[in-house]
């Protein structure tokens, strides 16, 4: 079971930037990708550095014409590795390994996440 | 060249091949420079009138004055050169006169020993003279009643005399189609064979007075006798391969001037042979350049200047090694023509005129209009950093497209937690100061304290949310140890206390530091002040360093002692401490605007070359100079202290995670929750 949590004004994440926040035990970095918003694990899977600390970029292809079609990645401060940021998939290096993503919405301004319960429970279990 | 310097006023007697070097050579040392000839016609042992006209508006046009037509009878002065006097009792004052009116050859040796003599020792086509046992090349020689005044035909006359010498008494040496090429930059001259036109020759002759371009040839019965390239002497190469050769021409006789360029790039260079030699002042052959490309996978011309060091002379073989190189390599790369990144497909030199002439002040523009709207970590700091140049601190500063570093203003760890490094002008600190740092560590619970190579000190793993607190209790600005910047400028103690200190290398050191902190540089950039030749602040290595003498200052930069070491070189010598300082200043903002973005100094001068870094910015015009300088007080005007956003934060979130108005119930909370 999911819910959807209020977390603080759109104005609170820079257009273009991500923040951190810490819901119960998860850390979980929300970015502001200019009329949309995405929410992802914030602990990077290599050396566990902090993503909402990196440089948001596009996600796909060289095309110019394919530009705002384009999706949105992030790539980590510590050693550049880059997720994407809808999918959570490491897309450099090529390695298989995907990073948790949340749906994330804004109602009346405010900025929600919908965390699903059970890691939350069953880490404390 | 010890008075050869910045103000000075030379006279070079002779417009020579050799004098105009010399000019050239004298006005990028920094004097103003007048070249006294004694007939009107520069070069002419090389030139015609009219290329000699072409030549002279050339050089009065790259600021070298030209009088010809005028005897020199006199240089007058006490102590010191004052003026020279002509035949007609005019006087021209100068500091330097140069002497470069031909050379004599040195026959006396010869003469003495009973050798038979003319105007040089008389040599065979075997290099022998008269006495079975001499041999004689070079300038001291005559042949066939020609003395040599250049170095190409004394290679030629060597070879002989080494066959000769060695018992293959074969190869002749038969005389030389003379042949100069001025290594002048700008300048491009070249004359080879006959250049005067007399009976029996045809003439195929093209000027053009506004672009400067003069191209003559001297045919006679189909073959070519001689040609004179003033302004482009880009087909230099193949008209001497035609004399050379004596290669037929009537197949081409319409198109002497204007071969089909597409069918002749190459052609001609590949008409060479492999063991021609193309870079004389290097001795690389054809050959060789190409053997380097297949082995080493070269590319660009930068690879092959490095692996065959071909082109780094004189550089008057750039073009026929480039040309090579774009024949022979198939993944062949202008050098300068390397785009930023895939996102923004331009090279940082368009980009700036991009930004520039399109007045754009923010990253997320140039994304939107030249690029894919989206941008990566690789060209939004570059872009970042190119807007803020440009437009010298006055563009829209989008924190969203720098590095979390430049965001928070502290350099990120392997853990996510940040060093703080205060400034500490000149690596000169006090004890309030040290008490502050000691009760910041204390209070914060810093990890690690540690004392950097800079003369500075470092405090690390600090939580990003401890930050502005810690610059407010430190009370120091921000030494930028993170940015792409001006970091600090290294000191050793100089006259202040030390006994062998000559200059005030500590306040000069200070004083540079204040002039240039909280700006921003292509890449890192270390400076070091020294008080004196035994250089204990390690200047050489660094990025811009002042050597301090009795009375002078040397400028170096360019060097390094990280990745590459790198001994820095000699911009200029100086005799006050302002004037070191401006040539410093001169120089950290050239490499502003002209470096790419990462790039280190050590790359950037060898990228650019000294001898054009010294023209740009410490010999420059006033008026350029001044300009440089304005640029950089603009920036500094517009620059502050980064940490100071610890009182007005760029947004309310900079340093902070975000506080959620909800929070999920922990485990135990939640079975309470099930319970009731």
């Amino acid at each position: 079971m999911s819910n959807w949590f209020r977390i603080a004004s759109a104005g609170s994440v820079p257009l273009r930037e991500g923040r951190s926040v810490t819901m119960g035990e998860r850390e979980i970095a929300i970015f502001n990708l200019d009329g949309s918003f995405a929410a992802i694990d914030a602990a990077c899977p290599h050396r566990g550095g902090p993503l909402c600390d990196g440089i948001v970029t596009g996600s796909s292809g060289p095309s110019l014409v394919c530009g705002p079609l384009m999706g949105h990645a992030v790539v980590c401060p510590l050693h550049g590795w880059k997720i994407d940021l809808d999918s959570g998939n490491v897309l450099k290096p090529e390695v298989s390994v995907k990073v948790e993503t949340y749906e994330v919405r804004v109602m009346e301004g405010v900025i929600e996440v919908k965390i699903p319960e059970s890691k939350t429970r069953g880490k404390a279990a | 060249m010890r008075v050869a310097g910045p103000g000075k006023r030379a006279v070079v007697i002779g417009g020579g091949l050799l004098g105009l070097e010399a000019a050239r050579g004298l006005q990028l040392q920094g004097c103003e420079v007048t070249v006294i000839h004694i007939v009107d016609t520069l070069m002419n042992n090389q030139l015609d009138s009219t290329a000699g006209d072409f030549v002279k508006r050339k050089m009065e046009e790259i600021g070298i004055h030209v009088i010809g037509g005028q005897r020199t009878t006199a240089i007058l002065g006490r102590d010191e050169v004052e003026a020279i006097e002509f035949s007609d009792g005019e006087r021209l004052p100068a500091d330097v006169v140069v002497i470069a009116a031909g050379i004599r050859p040195n026959a006396e040796l010869a003469r003495a020993a009973g050798i038979e003599c003319g105007r040089g020792i008389k040599v065979n086509d075997f290099m022998e003279t008269s006495d079975p046992c001499v041999f004689a090349v070079g300038e001291c020689t005559e042949h066939r009643g020609e003395v040599f005044g250049l170095v190409a035909p004394l290679f030629e006359q060597g070879k002989v005399l080494a066959a000769t010498i060695t018992g293959n008494k074969e190869p002749k040496f038969e005389g030389w189609k003379p042949a100069a090429k001025l290594k002048v930059m700008g300048v491009d001259v070249f004359s080879a064979g006959e250049f005067l036109e007399s009976a029996g020759t045809d003439v195929v002759r093209y000027e053009d007075q506004a672009t400067g371009v003069y191209k003559k040839l001297l045919v006679r019965e189909n073959r070519l006798v001689g040609c004179v390239l003033v302004g482009d002497a880009a087909d230099s190469n193949r008209y001497m391969d035609w004399l050379r050769t004596n290669a037929d021409l009537v197949v081409r006789r319409r198109n002497l001037l204007f071969p089909d360029a597409v069918e002749d790039k190459g052609e001609s260079i590949a008409e060479l042979p492999d063991s021609e030699t193309i870079c004389g002042c290097m001795g690389v052959t054809k050959g060789k350049v190409i053997q380097a490309i297949h082995e080493n996978g070269i590319r660009t011309m930068s690879q092959l200047k490095e692996c065959t060091r071909a082109s780094t002379g004189c550089g008057s073989c750039s073009g026929v090694c480039e040309g090579l190189l774009k024949a022979v390599s198939p993944d062949f790369e202008e050098d300068t023509r390397r785009v930023l990144c895939k996102c923004v497909p331009y090279t940082q030199d368009n980009l700036r005129e991009i930004i520039q002439s399109q007045k754009i002040k923010s990253v997320q523009e140039v994304l939107d209009i030249y690029g894919n709207g989206k941008g990566c970590e690789i060209c939004k700091p570059a872009l970042s950093y190119l807007v803020d140049v440009v437009w010298c601190g006055d563009h829209d500063e989008d924190r969203s497209a720098r590095f979390i570093n430049d965001r928070v203003h502290a350099n990120i760890q392997n853990d996510g937690t940040f060093s703080v490094v205060p400034r500490m002008r000149g690596g000169v600190t006090t004890p309030d100061e040290l008490r502050r740092i000691a009760d910041v560590a204390e209070k914060y619970k810093v990890p690690l304290v540690k004392v950097t190579g800079s003369q500075r000190i470092d405090l690390l793993g600090i939580r990003k949310a401890d930050l502005p607190k810690v610059w407010a209790d430190l009370g120091m600005p921000s030494g930028q140890a993170y940015a792409k910047g001006l970091r600090m400028v290294k000191t050793c103690v100089g006259t202040e206390f030390c006994r062998f200190g000559v200059q005030d290398a500590m306040a000069t050191g200070i004083e540079l530091e204040r002039r240039l902190e909280n700006l921003f540089t292509p890449h890192k950039t270390k400076l070091g002040v020294t008080g004196c030749p035994r250089n204990c602040a390690e200047v050489t290595v660094k990025d811009i360093g002042l050597v301090g003498q009795d009375g002078s200052w040397q400028v170096v930069v360019g060097g390094a002692a990280g990745k590459h070491v790198r001994k820095a070189d000699l911009l200029i010598t100086v005799e006050t401490t302002e004037e070191a300082l401006d040539a410093a200043m001169l120089f950290f903002q050239y490499y502003r605007e002209n470096g790419h973005y990462l790039e280190r100094t050590y790359d950037f001068v060898e990228r650019l070359g000294m001898e054009k870094i010294r023209k740009d910015t410490v010999y420059a015009q006033a008026k350029e100079k001044k300009a440089l300088l304005r640029r950089l007080q603009k920036s500094k005007a517009l620059s502050s202290d980064a940490w100071l956003e610890r009182k007005q934060p760029v947004n309310p979130t900079q340093f902070v995670q975000i506080q959620p108005m909800q929070i999920p119930l922990t485990a135990s909370e939640n079975r309470e929750v099930v319970l009731q």
